[in-house]
Order: C-alpha cells, then sequence, then structure tokens
C-alpha cells in the first residue's frame, strides 16, 4: 500500500520555493483562475464584453480630455494608440495588484483548512488579468489597423516579449509582496487602490517622458519598472529606447520579483494563523 | 510495520495579543518603534506531543474543548507549522476540517465538484471518474447546473459529503464534521469512511461524538489542556476521558434537601463520582453512603429521562418490602439493569424517598448520562426507520408444526 513516499512537517525553515511540489499542484492553477473568470462575470448581462469595454471607454475619455481637451503631447502617435499601448499595460498591472493584494484575505477561508502551496493564490490572480490582457490586446491590434500606424515588424519580435516579461515579472514580485503585507497588515487594503492612482499619474501612460525636461526626473521615474515595459512595448511604433532607464527599469522589475517572493516565502508558513 | 505517520516531540505556540486582533495595522507598528513593546502572552496549544499510527488504523483523538485537537490536526495537514518537533508522514494525505471547503455560492453544483475536488487534492482526471457516482451518492442531480446559491443549505452539505467520501487517499483527516447534517446522510458518510478502514486506509478521527468514534476506531489518544494524556484502545481513551470530564463536579453537590434525617456521605455511580456517567451495556450500579438520624425507613428511586421530559426508565425498588433502617451508616448498593437505551445522552435523577410518605432529598436534572451502547451500531446504521429512545424486545417464540 505505501509508496516509497515520505515528507515531514517540521517548523518552518527559511528554504525557498518547492518547485516540484509546484508542479505537482499545477491542475490548482487552473482551478483558481477557471472559478475567479466564471465567476467575475456571473449574473451580467454584457459578460466578457466588460473586458473589452473597460479599456475601451478609458481610451476614449483619457482621448477626450488629454489628447482633445488639454493636446497632450503623443510622440507622433495617434493619441488613442499611444494612451491604449500604455493603458494595455498599466491596466493588467493595476488589476493583478487590487486582486493579488486582497487575494489571501478574501480566500482566507480556504487557507485556513486545507494546505497547499500559498502562492498558487496570488498567482492565479495575475493569471485572471492577463486573459484580459489578451483579450483587449485584439482590440489594441485592431486600434492599430485603423489609425493604420506604421510598425517595424523586427522590432516587435524583440521588444514585445520583452515588455511582456518585464511587466509580469515585476507584477508577479508587487502582487505577492503586497499580498503577503495585507495578511498582516489591512492597511494595504486602503493603500493599495490610493497608491494605484497615483501610479498612473507617475507611470508614463497618459503622456510621453519627454515632457519632463530633467533627466534625472526620468530616471527616477525609470525606478517604475511598468515605465520601461511600455517603453519597450512602444518602441515598434518608432519611439526612442533609452538604455539607462531601460536597465533602470529592469533591475528594479528583477528586484521586485526577488524580493516580493522571497518575502511572500517567509511569511506564507504563518497566513493560516493570522489570516 | 513502519508507522505511517510519527508525530515527534510536536509543540505549539501562540502569541496572544492583547490588542483584539490576531493581525496588527500598521500604525501600531509604526507607533511601536517609539515605544517599549507591549509584552505578549505565550500560550501553548499543544506541548511535547508524541505518538506513532500504524497503517490501517482508525485512530480517534478525544479531549474536551480546547485541549488542543484542532490545532493537533492543523499541523497533521500543514495548515501551520509546529513550532518545536517533527512529523514524518509515509502517504497520500488529505484532510477535511471542513466540508465542502472552496465552495462558491455563484458556481453551479457540478463545477463546485470540481473546485472543492481539486481543493482536496484530487486530480481532474480522478473527478471526471468518479463524477457519476459522487452525483449519485449527494442525490442532487436535478440541481447539478443550478448556482449553489440556490441549493438548500442540506443540500450544499450533501454534495460537500459526497466529494469528500469520494477522496482516496492513504491518511485521511476528519475534524468534527460529523456534527451537522441529517443523522440519515451522517450515517451513510460513517459507513462509508468506516468501508475505508477496512481496506487499510489509515484514518484520523476527532469527534466528540463518543458513539460514533467508538463504532469507527480501534484505538485512540486523549488530549488535554495541550498535552498527550493517553494513548491505547478507543474505550481506555473514552474511560479516561469520562473521568477527567466534570471531575470537579460531584453529585454530592447536586443533592438538594427537604429534610434533615439522612446526610448523604457519598455517591458512586458506575465508578464515578463525578456528575458525569457513562453507561455502556445497559447496567448501572449505583452506591450509597448515607447516614440516618433516627430509625426511619428508606428507598432511593431512579429515573431516567431523555430531552428532560420524557421518563424512559424508573426503578421499582420502593415495590420492595419497605426496609427500615437504624441510625447509622449504611453502604447500600443498587444494580439495575436499564432497558436496551438508545446510544445518546440521558438525564439521571436520584430521589431519597421515605416509601409512599415523602422525599428527603432529591437530585434532579443534574447527573448526566451518555449511553454507548455500540453493539447497536450496525443495527441501527442499516435502515431508515425512526427509532425512539428505548429498544423494548419483546419476547418472541416461534413453534414449527410439519403438517
Amino acid at each position: 500500500m505505501i509508496k516509497n513516499f515520505e515528507y515531514s512537517i517540521e517548523p518552518s525553515r527559511k528554504k525557498f520555493y518547492n518547485w516540484k511540489e509546484l508542479w505537482q499542484y499545477r491542475e490548482l492553477f487552473y482551478f483558481f483562475t477557471w472559478r475567479d473568470v466564471k465567476v467575475k462575470y456571473k449574473q451580467t448581462v454584457l459578460g466578457v464584453v466588460w473586458v473589452v469595454l473597460q479599456p475601451l471607454l478609458s481610451v476614449l475619455i483619457f482621448t477626450l480630455f488629454f489628447g482633445h481637451a488639454l493636446k497632450v503631447p503623443s510622440a507622433g502617435l495617434p493619441y488613442p494608440v499611444f494612451v491604449f499601448s500604455g493603458l494595455l499595460f498599466w491596466t493588467v498591472f493595476s488589476a493583478s495588484i487590487n486582486a493579488a493584494g486582497n487575494s489571501m484575505i478574501s480566500n482566507a477561508p480556504i487557507i485556513k483548512k486545507i494546505y497547499f502551496p500559498r502562492i498558487i493564490i496570488p498567482i492565479s490572480s495575475i493569471l485572471v488579468s492577463s486573459i484580459d490582457f489578451l483579450i483587449s490586446f485584439i482590440a489594441f491590434l485592431l486600434l492599430l489597423l485603423y489609425f493604420q500606424v506604421s510598425i517595424d515588424f523586427v522590432a516587435i519580435v524583440f521588444f514585445w516579449p520583452g515588455a511582456v516579461i518585464l511587466m509580469l515579472i515585476s507584477t508577479l514580485g508587487m502582487s505577492c509582496w503586497l499580498a503577503a503585507l495585507n495578511v498582516k497588515y489591512r492597511d494595504f487594503r486602503f493603500v493599495i487602490p490610493f497608491g494605484l492612482q497615483i501610479g498612473l499619474f507617475i507611470t508614463p501612460v497618459i503622456y510621453p517622458i519627454s515632457i519632463f525636461q530633467n533627466v534625472w526626473v526620468s530616471r527616477v521615474i525609470a525606478i517604475n519598472p511598468l515605465y520601461g515595459a511600455i517603453m519597450l512595448f512602444r518602441a515598434p511604433f518608432g519611439l526612442d529606447i533609452n538604455s539607462v532607464e531601460l536597465t533602470i527599469s529592469t533591475l528594479s522589475g528583477l528586484f521586485f520579483l526577488i524580493w516580493g517572493l522571497y518575502y511572500f516565502r517567509k511569511t506564507e508558513a504563518y497566513f493560516a494563523d493570522i489570516a | 510495520m513502519k508507522p505511517i505517520i510519527e508525530i515527534q516531540n510536536i509543540s505549539k505556540r501562540f502569541l496572544i495579543n492583547h490588542q483584539r486582533l490576531p493581525y496588527v495595522t500598521f500604525r501600531e507598528k509604526l507607533a511601536g518603534i517609539f515605544q517599549a513593546s507591549e509584552k505578549k502572552e505565550t500560550f501553548w496549544a499543544l506541548h511535547d506531543i508524541s505518538f506513532d499510527i500504524i497503517p490501517g488504523e482508525a485512530v480517534g483523538i478525544i479531549g474536551s474543548n480546547g485541549a488542543g485537537k484542532s490545532t493537533l490536526l492543523k499541523i497533521l495537514s500543514r495548515i501551520t507549522p509546529p513550532t518545536t518537533g517533527k512529523i514524518i508522514c509515509r502517504g497520500r494525505m488529505a484532510s477535511l476540517l471542513e466540508v465542502g471547503t472552496g465552495f462558491h455560492q455563484e458556481l453551479s453544483g457540478r463545477e463546485n465538484i470540481f473546485m472543492n475536488g481539486s481543493i482536496l487534492g484530487m486530480k481532474k482526471s480522478e473527478i471526471s471518474a468518479r463524477f457519476d457516482e459522487i452525483v449519485d451518492f449527494s442525490g442532487v442531480e436535478k440541481f447539478l447546473d443550478t448556482p449553489l446559491k440556490y441549493f438548500s443549505s442540506g443540500m450544499q452539505l450533501r454534495l460537500a459529503f459526497a466529494v469528500a467520501a469520494h477522496l482516496d487517499p492513504e491518511i485521511l483527516i476528519v475534524d468534527e464534521i460529523l456534527a451537522v447534517g441529517d443523522m440519515e446522510f451522517q450515517r451513510k458518510c460513517l459507513r462509508k469512511m468506516a468501508d475505508a478502514t477496512g481496506q487499510g486506509r489509515t484514518v484520523l478521527f476527532v469527534s466528540h461524538n463518543l458513539p460514533s468514534l467508538k463504532s469507527i476506531c480501534k484505538t485512540g489518544a486523549l488530549l488535554r489542556d495541550g498535552k498527550l494524556v493517553k494513548t491505547g484502545s478507543i474505550k481506555e481513551c473514552i474511560d479516561a476521558y469520562a473521568s477527567i470530564h466534570h471531575r470537579h463536579e460531584s453529585i454530592l453537590d447536586s443533592v438538594h434537601y427537604f429534610q434533615p434525617f439522612i446526610v448523604i456521605k457519598k455517591i458512586i455511580i458506575n465508578n464515578t463520582e463525578s456528575n458525569s456517567v457513562l453507561v455502556e451495556t445497559d447496567d448501572l450500579s449505583i452506591s450509597l453512603y448515607v447516614e440516618f438520624k433516627k430509625r426511619i425507613a428508606f428507598e432511593l428511586d431512579v429515573h431516567v429521562k431523555k430531552d428532560e421530559q420524557v421518563i424512559v426508565s424508573y426503578s421499582n425498588f420502593v415495590k420492595n418490602d419497605v426496609r427500615i433502617f437504624e441510625p447509622k451508616e449504611y453502604r447500600i448498593d443498587y444494580s439495575i439493569h436499564l432497558p436496551e437505551l438508545r446510544s445518546g445522552k440521558y438525564k439521571l435523577d436520584l430521589f431519597f424517598t421515605e416509601p409512599f410518605i415523602s422525599w428527603f432529598a432529591v437530585s434532579e436534572n443534574t447527573i448526566d448520562m451518555e449511553v454507548v451502547n455500540s453493539h447497536h451500531h450496525t443495527f441501527l446504521n442499516s435502515t431508515s426507520l425512526k427509532w425512539g429512545s428505548v429498544l423494548a424486545t419483546g419476547v418472541y417464540e416461534t413453534k414449527i408444526v410439519e403438517i
């Protein structure tokens, strides 16, 4: 009956993630994501249409207020394309952080009753937002066709995967860190939405970085890894890449990834006691 | 045979935060930087627990509230780590600390089966393979595509139990979950779990329901105030539990006197002086130590009641010849053979009487009597009939004539 299968339960040590175990639990990633996607649009009339409608309405409003009324420059691109390219990344980032930040609290009843690697929960929240990202990405491609924007296709192959990876690692790091913090300090329930509101304005989403004359201001803003991601994403449209700022963003993204995963791992053993 | 679970010196400490909440707010943390930190009280929920569990064994973990049963199960199911000590497990484990973990009100019955099953550790393919069986067991096939929020609580519970009953781990950990739900369905689940132990599965079972523990488990572990008091056969553990339970409340305290002619020194009912009596074979023995202040007629009347109202048995001592006692101290032993009572909780009332005249003293509604009739169990489980408290067996005779 008993196979050669043995494990021990001990006081938590600060070992890093057990990848083998995560792989064994891979179906749970799927089920958590699937549940959240299903639940999200239950009892809505428009359903999945909301996924496209939300960013499109934001693009419309930003175009009206910032593009037309305030005449914010858009680096030679049509303003809707410019703002959508930024919002695409900003939306997945902020939605992930919002969902993942509260995910440990909203799943507390499960955490207290059953064991599985806790990191599945914030990652699933990110996967849910990533599905929305893919759908609005298609809408973005349609917008590109509509405005007939000239694109450097070779650059896409280099820059877009890089942009997505940088966005994902920084989202993952931030989400795990905030999810763990939120279990212990419930203040982050209030801090996160406020921080995200400010974040939209200190990330060059609705304006180009060129509006800042001082090179040091740009470099400080580059600490936000999302800036690097958006910069890479806009590169095929003929926008410049500043290598110093990109390096800052990448390093910062890596730092968030490592710190977030480390902090989550360090605290996860006690989630069930304090959640 | 190697034990399937080795529990070695497990302790668990909790910090009691004297703020009301277990979590802290950032402001308090910031404030804490500038002031001496508040003294936190530590509390050992478990203290140095060690025992082994043999494969195929069904172990009942008993103890009163706060004894550390749930903490032990949480550590075993890896929800919370121990503070010190080590546990070695040699088998795939599933824990049911709750039924319906991960149920979502917006999802349909079908979707919830998959969600719950997967959280409990089943593979998607396993759930699909057993899907029909689970649905059959739950009896809610008509509502499979209805959101869970439109299910009655009973239906939700049946669905949850159905998924749980189809888990197939080597070690199953079950917390007090059978305390809810309708009786008939509870029995169905108990049976399913008992079947499982027959197949060599190891089950750890926590419950306050002593009769069901007794019918499922062979061995037991008794916890008290975070310490392991006893391991051994389930019967020994239940006996030990009964004797430490309510130790402080003696029957004597509950006696209410009406007349000063007798003084009751000591009452022992089924080997206990406490007001919590365990009855196992329909036998009740009462030893009464009593001093009479004058020459007097005396008799003890015993009533057994269900639900504080319904008398299911009474003694017939009064029918005997009236006995006269001298002003001395006596020990009087009574032995009572009760009718076959169904397992459960009863009240035992004692009336100290001068026959046909009046009461000297009374102990009413204070003695708890727990009846554990394990030999009834399979019998009661196997049918859907309604049973009363007393199973009055008549005398049946058969005469066969060949014609």
